[in-house]
């Protein structure tokens, strides 16, 4: 098949970006969309011109590494489908596509449609784990957790951290991120000691990135290439609500002292 | 040269007690006198990151993902083994030792094996405190299931996202250090070569994969966490980043490379559907708990799937290997599959692939139960292919995988550089020829939480080591070395892509030094190799500069080293004159088709020592003795 690309070049964060016009021809059906911009770009370089900069690695749609706007929609039209795992078929010949990075100010532009996510390590540094140093865990089995807890847990956790959720967002918000990492940490019994702490944490860097704040517009979820839903972000509201009851943030946890 | 494994003395079960006691250990007011750098952050350096900085170690970790949380061990999908016997099998530390051994084709090291064994289920308790979600029954204790190899249930899951969610739980253990400040992270920082200074490893050279700059960081000791090489062969389910560079440059630094030639290919992949391909999709190996391989059993067969009666399919795994059937090993599996597609059995629309179906599956249990165990690697097949595997079988093809070969270490992880530590898939040591399923997150996260930490400390508490800074000559001296191998790269005016010769080796490698390899084969790669390795560095096309985010050339730096290192796989699958585990050599085969290995000759690691860029690399032995688990013939009939 042959396409029309409208691809966003920007040559760095501070350089001024704009769409540029390419051509996509003889593209197998078969092929991912991601090889189908590997083919672009090898013609590039033959022809001596810069091939376009996009972020990939596991091409198995788990490693959360890829992920632009396509013609609107970021990972594009298919549902629960990361950029990696869209393949051809499902365009048309003859189509004219729009393909831009994720866009959000806590999130700049690096180069072409790769993006700086680091604001999501951020978060997490700020409390998204349990604190539990290395060795004397106690066996698997002696907290039993119920089935149905469990995989609501893994509901959770099967966020990749793409940042579809927040290019989404009319406000850019981080929300059905964050909400994933309190909610399942919230749902299991190793994360009730710091669960207020957490979920205060972690909002609170959140806005400290520049992320925007929620209003329930709910396009987050439509993107998420894992299915993450809004329910979890309404788990997150009501414990950041039950957290005002417990006591402020403590200070950083202090380790390394090697006691 | 002696390679000296250093194996405590005693009996295998008391080796590891007995060495943790016998170590010395550092004080922990003096730990954070020590730094440690950690390059890789996948589920051996993350671990092992978070580790060192809980016990006081001063850490930098390194990756060239933009964040710890992308390495390739996310996409590991069916599960962890541990020996818990939680299901009452039959299950113990020395059955899991013995599959391990075995399944590794006798060419693995026993004392770490038994290690690796005995701290197993360790690993599941401290994932398990880190909130890591893993499937449980309905009373709320852990499920598992069973793996390649095996005869019992010992693999613990999350779904199939297992990889995903134990190197999340190690994240966030070291996202939690990095917040305390015991860990300075690097993200989108790559190494490019090693600095070694009076004899030991004491640093790296990096290149900034946003800015360019090319820089050193130097350190008391040097831990690669750096995974496999399969990427050599372009065409694999590896990450597409996935490379040799760091191991590489070590080697050609003095780190011994151990049996390169060791490659896994994994039997459940996806088809390949086009040359333009630019990776294997692996379904995972859980698969084979419940689908059955068939293929048609006439040549040419032309029936939808769907169509062929029983009578005309030929369930080959279950017919050979009545006892494991559709969970041979993977070894055994691969090769099955291909001499069925080589007898012209093969199906779909390239006649390259064997059928794994669900439909006695489906029948037995239902769909829904079907689903619930497998429908995300259902979805994802289907994305792929456009075809619906509740109704079709999927269409499966064995593809490179894993790489048991790497860098040489001995019991403490060491490398033949004092200070270089090797730990997960970058060494060579616990998997032998083969890789058991399910056996790769369990080493990569033994070594990073409960070996590496404690052999450290040995290390550093016995080391004089002076004190040097990134002004230190030698730091200059290899970062100029790197910055002329980029420089190179860059003006190598020639007309043809990295991705055109790395397509072309990787085609050597599949044909010559892949499921099967034979002399013949082997000296033609060994000739091809170097030639297609000097029309590169002559014709090759980088465009752009080094200054900023320029994906073509750090292709083009690993490339450059994937061409070194396909040599030398060839070399060492030359001279090992005898077939084992995932290194089948077509002339040593028994009647029935299984490898032959010929243990008075070949019973030993070979390690290759770079000699320079005009000499044959020398090949050292280490003999292996297999006091335990007795050398016999593979059976899994």
């Amino acid at each position: 098949m042959n396409l029309i690309l409208n691809v966003w070049r920007q040559a760095g964060p501070k350089a001024p970006g704009k769409f540029e016009r390419l051509e996509a021809k003889d593209i197998s059906d078969h092929a991912s969309f991601l090889e189908m911009l590997d083919i672009v770009n090898e013609r590039l370089e033959e022809k001596g011109e810069r091939p376009i900069a996009f972020e990939h690695d596991c091409r198995e749609g788990i490693c959360g590494a890829c992920g632009v706007v396509i013609s609107g929609t970021p990972h594009g039209p298919h549902k629960a489908t990361t950029t990696c795992q869209l393949h051809m078929r499902s365009f048309k010949d003859g189509d004219e596509l729009w393909i831009e990075p994720w866009r959000a100010t806590a999130f700049p532009v690096l180069k072409d449609l790769i993006v700086d996510r680091s604001a999501f390590d951020r978060i997490m540094q700020a409390g998204g784990y349990v604190s539990v140093n290395t060795g004397n865990a106690p066996d698997g089995n002696a907290i039993p957790i119920g089935k149905d807890v469990a995989a609501k847990a893994m509901d959770a956790a099967a966020c990749i951290g793409c940042g579809a959720c927040v290019a989404a967002c009319p406000n850019a918000s981080a929300m059905l991120f964050v909400s994933a990492k309190v909610s399942q940490l919230g749902l299991l019994p190793q994360g009730q000691p710091e669960r207020y702490d957490r979920v205060n944490a972690m909002v609170a860097q959140m806005d400290q990135e520049g992320f925007g704040s929620c209003t329930n517009h709910g396009a987050c979820q439509n993107a998420c290439p894992k299915e993450i839903g809004v329910n979890f972000i309404a788990m997150l509201n009501r414990d950041l609500r039950s957290s005002i009851l417990c006591p402020s943030p403590k200070p950083k946890p202090s380790t390394g002292e090697g006691a | 040269m002696n390679l000296d494994a250093k194996i405590p003395s005693g009996p295998v079960q008391n080796k590891w007690d007995k060495h943790r006691f016998e170590m010395k250990l550092v004080n922990p007011a003096n730990k954070r006198k020590y730094k440690v750098i950690v390059v890789g952050t996948g589920l051996a350096g993350a671990s092992a990151a978070a580790t060192l900085g809980e016990l006081g170690y001063k850490v930098e970790a390194f990756t060239y993902n933009d964040s710890p949380r992308r390495a390739h061990s996310i996409s590991a999908q069916g599960g962890i083994n541990a020996a818990k016997n939680y299901q009452n099998d039959g299950d113990s530390v020395w059955r899991l030792f013995y599959d391990t051994v075995k399944g590794g084709d006798f060419r693995a090291r026993e004392a770490n094996v038994y290690r690796l064994a005995q701290v197993s289920g360790a690993i599941i308790d401290q994932c398990v405190a880190q909130g890591v979600p893993f499937a449980r029954e309905y009373g709320g204790t852990l499920a598992n299931r069973s793996f390649g190899g095996a005869q019992v249930s010992r693999t613990f899951y999350a779904r199939g996202q297992t990889g995903q969610q134990l190197l999340l739980g190690a994240y966030q253990a070291l996202s939690r250090q990095i917040a305390a400040g015991t860990v300075a992270m690097h993200v989108r920082e790559e190494m490019l070569d090693l600095i070694v200074i009076d004899g030991k490893a004491r640093g790296i050279v990096t290149r900034n994969l946003v800015t360019g700059k090319i820089r050193s960081f130097v350190a008391d000791d040097v831990v690669l966490a750096t995974g496999g090489y399969s990427n050599v062969f372009f065409l694999s389910t590896n990450a597409k980043a996935c490379n040799v560079t760091a191991i590489w440059r070590a080697y050609r630094r003095g780190a011994l490379f151990a049996n390169p030639c060791y490659t896994q290919i994994h039997p459940t992949c996806i088809p390949q559907s086009g040359e333009w391909q630019s990776k294997l999709t692996l379904m995972s190996e859980s698969l084979r708990n419940d689908g059955r391989i068939w293929v048609p059993k006439n040549p040419g067969e032309t029936r939808a799937p769907g169509q062929i009666p029983e009578s005309d399919r030929d369930y080959y795994l279950e017919r050979l290997y009545p006892s494991f059937g559709n969970l041979s090993p993977r070894d055994i599996a691969s090769r099955r599959a291909k001499e069925q597609v080589d007898q012209g059995r093969g199906v779909g629309p390239r006649k390259n692939g064997v059928y794994l179906d669900f439909a006695d599956a489906i029948a037995r249990l239902g769909k829904s139960v079907v689903a619930e165990r497998y429908g995300n690697l259902f979805e994802m097949y289907e994305r792929i292919n456009g075809e619906n595997p509740y109704e079709t079988p999927m269409r499966i093809y064995p593809a490179p995988h894993y790489t048991m070969g790497g860098l040489w270490v001995d019991y403490n992880l060491m490398s033949t550089i004092p200070g270089l530590h090797v730990i997960g898939e970058a060494n060579f040591s616990d998997h032998g020829a083969n890789r058991l399923g399910a056996s790769a997150l369990m080493q990569g996260l033994a070594d990073g939480y409960f070996v590496l930490p404690y052999t450290i400390g040995d290390y550093l508490a016995q080391s004089k080591l002076e004190k040097i800074g990134t002004d230190h000559p030698a730091c200059k001296a290899v970062e100029t070395e790197a910055a002329e191998r980029t420089a190179k790269l860059l003006t190598a005016k020639g007309r043809r892509t990295v991705d055109s010769f790395h397509r072309e080796l990787g085609q050597i490698m599949w044909n010559k030094c892949g499921m099967g390899r034979n002399a013949a084969g082997l000296k033609e790669a060994i000739a091809a190799i170097p030639a297609l390795r000097e029309q590169y560095h002559a014709e090759v096309k980088v465009v752009g500069d080094g200054e900023d985010v320029n994906q073509s050339l750090e292709k083009a730096g690993r490339l450059a080293d994937f061409f070194e290192l396909a040599e030398l796989m060839c070399r060492d699958a030359l001279v090992r004159d005898e077939s084992c585990g995932g290194h089948f050599r077509e002339e040593h085969q028994t009647q029935d088709g299984e490898a032959r290995r010929d243990d008075d000759r070949f019973c030993h690691v070979a390690a290759w020592e770079w000699r320079g860029p005009a000499a044959e690399p020398a090949r050292h032995v280490e003999p292996l003795e297999f006091e335990n688990v007795h050398l016999t013939q593979r059976s899994y009939k």
